[in-house]
């Protein structure tokens, strides 16, 4: 009898379903339970960086809003360093930012949105060096396992053209549903993006 | 030679999964992509991921029975619910997020959108939320949830379940899904819990009645152990800087 190499299997992902809300945003299903909430403002006074408003929709494979997800967000500091050990550049961390935040989609409009920074960029494998992005996770009903995306900024032009990521997409065509408009709003940079589940310019997503 | 410490994760095991597209689970037709996934290596982006801290986090926030009771305890059957976070390769999964939610005993969640006739418990709020242990364990208390219908089907009715939510220390490891109760006898029937392809990773949802740890005059308890990917060893070079 041969030895066997012992190896356990992912545990099966499910729907997170329409009230993902009341475990990961308790507030928008409607009540207060916690002293201490996850939320969608990233940054803290003393956070170094351009504050910068990440929002848009999710729209499903009829064009209309899904007003029930919920997004995660996993970014780095200004500098392009992630608040994590296992980021071996020679950056600073900033103490005052986690890099990480959750918000629902709003249940009238289906808009959501982050406060947060722009990130700097990050090392790439080999060597290479990656644009300024987000990491973003989409979960909500009738999506079985989250959606994996990465949110580009179209003022990034000559980094993202090399971006080690988008290089890798083979149809040119759809690495534009990664780079999110710019825009200015009373003084604050807006930057939109709409992720589309399903049909035309169908967003890019990935398996990590 | 030296093994990385942070290396990169194991790639995902799709067939081990549902599918986006699971025709049975009617809202996945419009919410699920039509091409298929771009698979990339893992740079720093995906090896990393948010950590969390114990002073985060309330005395009551892993006890469901306490964390929302106003004038009273909430109705329903007394239950304890633990089990231990590893990786695929059997290491344990330290200081891993675990967030929980629930409907009460009636089948009711506490949620603006919910109009189903069980009636709400007025101390009850259904979720919960704890870090595992340098063990990788977790434990939380909570009332038994109740089955509720839902319009899939249009007499279709959800098994008693849990829902959870993990982060552990990369961002490849994020993993949202749902615990059944042993015995549960809507299970075989469920169309969400169909959309998983095999008969054995549908049984790895299930927690088993754990006889030994039950409190005499006070809880029952379930096991529910939950595997997260692992990282690769990283023996020769490199690549992920």
């Amino acid at each position: 009898m041969t030895q066997q190499i012992v190896h356990f299997t992912e545990t099966a992902s499910q729907t997170g379903g329409p009230y993902v809300h009341i475990g990961l945003a308790p507030h928008q299903a409607g009540f207060e339970i916690f002293a201490n909430q996850f939320g969608n403002v990233l940054t803290k006074p003393a956070t170094k960086g351009e504050r910068i408003r990440l929002e848009g929709r999710v729209i499903d494979g009829s064009g209309t809003p899904v007003r029930d997800a919920l997004l995660e967000i996993w970014q780095a500091n200004a500098a392009g360093k992630y608040n994590h050990p296992g980021d071996s550049q020679a950056k600073d961390i900033d103490p005052t930012f986690r890099g990480w935040g959750r918000t629902g989609c709003d249940f009238d409009t289906g808009e959501y949105f982050f406060e947060t920074i722009k990130p700097g960029a990050v090392a790439g494998r080999e060597g290479k060096t990656q644009a300024p992005h987000i990491a973003l996770i989409v979960f909500a009903r009738g999506i079985n396992m989250g959606l994996h995306t990465r949110v580009y900024f179209e003022d990034e032009a000559a980094a993202n053209e090399a971006d080690p990521v988008l290089r890798g997409i083979e149809w040119e065509v759809r690495r534009k549903t990664l780079i999110a408009r710019r825009e200015l709003r009373n003084g604050e940079v807006v930057y939109r993006f709409d992720i589309v589940l399903r049909g035309e310019n169908e967003t890019v997503f990935f398996d990590i | 030679m030296a093994i990385q410490r942070y290396s990169e994760f194991a790639q995902r095991d799709t067939d081990a999964h549902a599918p986006a597209r699971t025709p049975i689970y009617k809202t996945s037709i419009l919410r699920s992509p039509d091409n298929a996934l771009i698979s990339n290596a893992q740079s720093l982006t995906e090896i990393t991921g948010p950590s969390f801290r114990p002073e985060e986090f309330g005395p009551l926030d892993n006890d469901l029975i306490r964390n929302f009771a106003k004038d009273g305890l909430p109705i329903g059957e007394r239950i304890v619910v633990h089990g231990f976070v590893r990786d695929e390769f059997g290491r344990p999964v330290p200081n891993a997020l675990v967030e929980v939610w629930q409907a009460n005993a009636s089948g009711r969640y506490r949620h603006k959108k919910d109009q189903y006739l069980g009636s709400l418990d007025p101390n009850f709020g259904g979720c919960g939320r704890m870090l595992t242990d340098e063990n990788g364990h977790y434990v939380y208390r909570t009332i038994k949830p109740g089955p509720y219908p839902w319009r899939n089907r249009v007499n279709e009715w959800r098994p008693a379940h849990i829902h959870y939510s993990l982060q552990g220390d990369g961002w490849v490891q994020r993993l949202i899904t749902q615990m059944y109760f042993e015995g549960d006898t809507l299970i075989p029937d469920c169309p969400i819990l169909k959309t998983i392809p095999t008969e054995e990773q549908r049984r790895g949802l299930i927690a088993l009645q754990d006889r030994g740890n039950f409190i005499e005059a006070d809880s029952r308890a379930y096991r529910f152990d939950i595997t997260l990917r692992g990282r690769r060893g990283s023996f020769f070079e490199n690549k992920i800087v």
